[in-house]
């Protein structure tokens, strides 16, 4: 049985090419039944080069297991700033979260990645669990994740 | 004050603290099991080396983790799909399939949080502190009960229930206490309120940008050995700027996977290290035993939640309820109780009702615990005290003349002390008036002058009743029947006579044991645990107060055994000489623990003269571990009173009895029971320099009689009775 997280969050203003011009995306994420305790996961945006852009969203409440999440961790040095106002609980086995973030017009189509890391409790860690460019066409797309994550998905 | 501290936390904690400390000892299973499936590490493999053979058999490893237990599991993504086992280090092979056991994950989210999430956490950290609470003040409490924290292991008495409790908070308290502090150390770790982070290696600059060098010639990886291993993490397929992650129990390191070098290391913190040894101890990952240990030590919870409850219980059932009871902080008058048998505690009562019909708020209290603290409002006290032996606090009173004698001051109310005695006794209200002289030495004013009631007398209770109601300006009339103890009707079995000839006809009963509740068990009340020694009061008809014999029979021989000699127009000697068997009596059950043989191999000497061989035959007959006894009997005639002359040539043929030493007053050479002992002194001064315990039984005129012989005796080695008393080596049962 699904429940169903729906969470918002407005992000606040970043200093970003374009941003004049943003729009609302839907991250959807739907866990697989891994069999384990509830999941912590980072999703975050890195440039064409791999170089880390912000973050989008972060599920999971304990500052202390984030370095779990370990190419979020890398990339941030766990910085709470980072996180500011975008946390929420982890996500159980099974379950789905679904956020919504708004993003500048210029992010889109223009090489940037969105990046999924996933930690779960006594399992092993799983940086980039998801990896998928943030392209118009690739919008309503699914894509499986590596070990946890049965299928994430935008929407513009 | 320190038992309220044990009975509300325990009381309101016990369900959660049962279910905690169940899956607790459920749990503490698991890491003995995988600690026990799990293949070890050969001693002088390296991490290089491990890593390199799960390398051949999976090439895409991603990760290496070893577990506390020493189990070894490796992760790895191949053909788009993950995969993980558990891996043989000698070998590199998979032994199946990893993953964690649904069973005991279940069972940790109960433990830790009850499925509750932050709020469950925070229950189960209030139950580990309210455990914790139990084990410090129960620690504190089986000591005052031993006599001494270095006494804490001696031997326990006392009901089944308080036995239990005792016995296994003894035993398990350390583990418990540990649990508690160590559970609440990993809730505040988990909540971030330790500075235990774990240490993370500063980011290297820039790596090599190479790949594929050869886990062997990486020397961190070469320098660790497998078994200090935590994990390996591989740099990911295909990113040359990753690196290897490695974790040990002591830190974390970097190494480029292109050159091998180790780019960064950070020590973890000593916080971080106290955290992960808490909680390998508190869960058993990588202290199996301790694990078990623990959990066996949980087991105990649910016991003496039980226990504790029955005995709670069984102390609320003890005391008599008083109706209208005034709370101790409005109380006008207070009437503090010094009862042993509970029949204080009725004329107390009485006394409260009585008053309470005139307006003031009466509050009837133990005098044990005094503190005037508690009476703010109180404009009298009055206290109703029983003696206990020669003089000593009744049970109810334990304690009180310290707490008195160590006030700063003694109350402003005035105070009447009332003493409950039986005038036959050398010690006739000894208790109550050494109450009113130290209340008197301390300033305490009295508004009336001390008294006694005799034997439970209603009309020398009235008598004082006018005489307070006089001081008080009321018309105070104490109407007081006491109520006699509720008696149980005991069948005779079987009866044998002595003495007549002699003149002293004296008959020993043996009745049988009345069926015993479960809930009599449990609390160790009725018939449900007796020993010889202990007294039977039997009701008589046509008097509403006891009249008490020493038994002369355990629980353990099964049956109810009593010596009883025919007084003159005795009312309830006269009955019970009249008793066939098949009738039955009244009776109830009177623990004497002042007349023990106690448990130690010691010798006995027996003393004892006419009836008073009754508990001595009961302590022989019970003697079945063969400790060393020697009886001194003093008797009228062996032909016409030597009583169990059968039973006492039985138990000595079979090692019960050592010797047997009579003394008859009448026939061819007349002599007394401390006559016989003058003559044995060379052996009874051996046996009691020997630490030999002595108990002595009968009339008064013959402990006297005893005691005066025993002094002339033990003088030349420095002992008297009075000495033997204050080491507990001395003990009399007189009538």
């Amino acid at each position: 049985m699904n429940s169903r997280i729906a969470l918002f969050a407005l992000t606040t203003a970043l200093t970003l090419p374009g941003l004049a011009l943003a729009r609302p995306v839907t991250l959807a994420t739907r866990m697989a039944a891994y069999g384990g305790d509830g999941a912590y996961l980072a999703i975050y945006l890195t440039d064409a080069q791999g170089a880390y852009v912000r973050s989008l969203w972060l599920a999971g409440p304990r500052s202390k297991y984030h370095r779990h999440l370990s190419g979020w961790y890398r990339a941030t040095g766990g910085d709470a700033s980072q996180i500011n106002g975008i946390t929420g609980a982890s996500v159980g086995a099974g379950k789905t979260l679904e956020v919504t973030v708004d993003l500048a017009d210029a992010l889109i189509d223009a090489g940037y990645v969105l990046h999924m890391d996933a930690a779960v409790e006594d399992m092993r860690e799983s940086p980039d669990e998801v990896t998928v460019p943030l392209t118009s066409a690739g919008a309503g797309k699914a894509v499986r994740g590596r070990r946890y994550v049965a299928d994430f998905s935008y929407h513009f | 004050m320190i038992r309220a501290l044990h009975r509300w936390p325990g009381l309101l904690a016990m369900l959660l603290v049962s279910a905690l400390a169940l899956s607790g000892a459920a749990l503490s299973v698991f890491p003995a099991a995988e600690r026990m499936s799990a293949p070890a590490a050969a001693p002088g493999l390296s991490v290089a080396a491990l890593a390199a053979r799960v390398q051949a058999a999976h090439p895409a490893v991603e990760q290496i983790r070893r577990a506390p237990s020493g189990r070894f599991t490796a992760y790895w993504f191949e053909g788009g799909t993950p995969g993980a086992a558990i891996i043989d280090p000698a070998t590199g092979a998979d032994l199946g399939a990893a993953g964690p056991n649904r069973a005991e994950r279940w069972l940790t989210e109960l433990h830790r949080s009850l499925f509750l999430g932050d709020g469950g956490r925070i229950a189960t950290a209030a139950a580990a502190g309210a455990m914790l609470v139990l084990a410090l003040t129960g620690a504190a409490l089986v000591a005052r009960r031993a006599g001494g924290w270095r006494r804490w292991f001696s031997p326990q008495r006392g009901p089944l229930a308080a036995r239990l409790h005792v016995e296994l908070g003894r035993l398990a308290i350390l583990g418990l206490a540990f649990s508690s502090l160590t559970a609440l150390w990993m809730t505040a770790s988990t909540f971030g309120y330790l500075p235990d982070e774990a240490a993370t290696p500063p980011q290297p600059p820039a790596t090599s940008g190479l790949t594929g060098a050869a886990l062997s010639r990486m020397p961190l990886l070469a320098a660790t050995p497998a078994s200090a291993l935590r994990d390996l993490t591989f740099p990911a397929q295909g990113d040359a700027a990753d690196l290897y992650t490695l974790t040990t129990a002591t830190g974390t390191g970097l190494v480029d996977q292109g050159t091998g070098a180790t780019l960064g290391w950070a020590d973890n913190s000593g916080w971080q290290a106290v955290t992960e040894t808490i909680y390998s101890l508190h869960t058993g990952r990588g202290a199996a035993v301790i694990g078990l240990v623990l959990g066996l030590a949980a087991l105990s919870v649910p016991a003496m939640v039980v226990t504790g409850t029955v005995l709670w219980l069984a102390g609320r059932r003890g005391r008599p309820r008083l109706r209208g009871n005034a709370p101790a902080g409005k109380a006008d008058i207070v009437i503090l109780v010094g009862s042993e048998g509970g029949s204080t505690w009725g004329f107390a009562a009485t006394l409260g009702s009585a008053l309470g019909r005139f307006g003031p708020a009466v509050h009837v209290a133990p005098m044990a615990g005094f503190d005037p603290g508690r009476f703010p409002r109180a404009a009298g006290y009055i206290i109703l005290a029983a003696t206990y032996g020669e003089g000593a606090a009744p049970q109810s009173a334990r304690g009180f003349l310290d707490r008195l004698a160590a006030l700063a001051a003694a109350p402003r109310a005035p105070v009447a002390v009332l003493g409950f005695g039986d005038r036959s006794f050398p010690g006739y209200c000894a208790f109550a008036e050494d109450v009113a002289r130290l209340a008197e030495a301390r300033g305490w004013p009295a508004f009336l002058p001390f008294d006694r009631v005799d034997r439970q007398s209603p009309q020398d209770f009235a008598r004082w009743g006018r005489a307070l109601g006089a001081v008080m300006g009321i018309d105070l009339q104490l109407n007081h029947q006491p109520v006699p103890p509720a008696g149980i009707g005991l069948a005779l079995l079987s009866r044998r006579d002595y003495g007549d000839k002699v003149g002293a006809p004296t008959t020993i009963l043996r009745f049988a044991l009345p069926p015993v509740t479960l809930w009599q068990r449990l609390a160790g009340r009725g018939f449900a645990r007796f020993q010889a020694g202990d007294l039977l009061g039997i009701l008589p008809e046509g008097s509403p107060v006891p009249r008490f014999y020493s038994l002369a029979s355990g629980r353990r021989d099964g049956f109810i055994e009593i010596v009883v000699r025919k007084h003159e127009g005795g009312l309830c000697s006269g009955q019970l000489a009249a008793l066939r068997p098949g009738q039955t009596v009244h009776a109830f059950l009177r623990r004497n623990p002042g007349f023990r043989a106690g448990r130690g191999s010691a010798p006995l000497i027996l003393i004892g003269a006419g009836t008073g061989i009754g508990p001595l035959a009961g302590l022989l007959r019970a003697n079945r571990r063969g400790r060393p006894v020697h009886l001194f009997f003093g008797l009228r005639h062996p032909d016409s009173d030597f009583l169990y002359g059968e039973e006492l040539d039985g138990w000595r043929r079979d090692g019960r009895l050592d010797r047997l030493i009579t003394a008859a007053s009448r026939g061819e050479r007349p002599h007394y029971v401390q006559d016989a002992l003058r003559r044995e002194a060379a052996l009874v001064a051996g046996l009691v320099r020997g630490g030999a315990r002595v108990m002595v039984c009968g009339g008064r005129e013959m402990a006297a009689g005893v005691s005066a012989a025993l002094g002339e005796i033990l003088a030349p080695a420095g002992l008297s009775p009075a000495l033997l008393k204050a080491e507990g080596r001395y003990a009399e049962d007189i009538y």
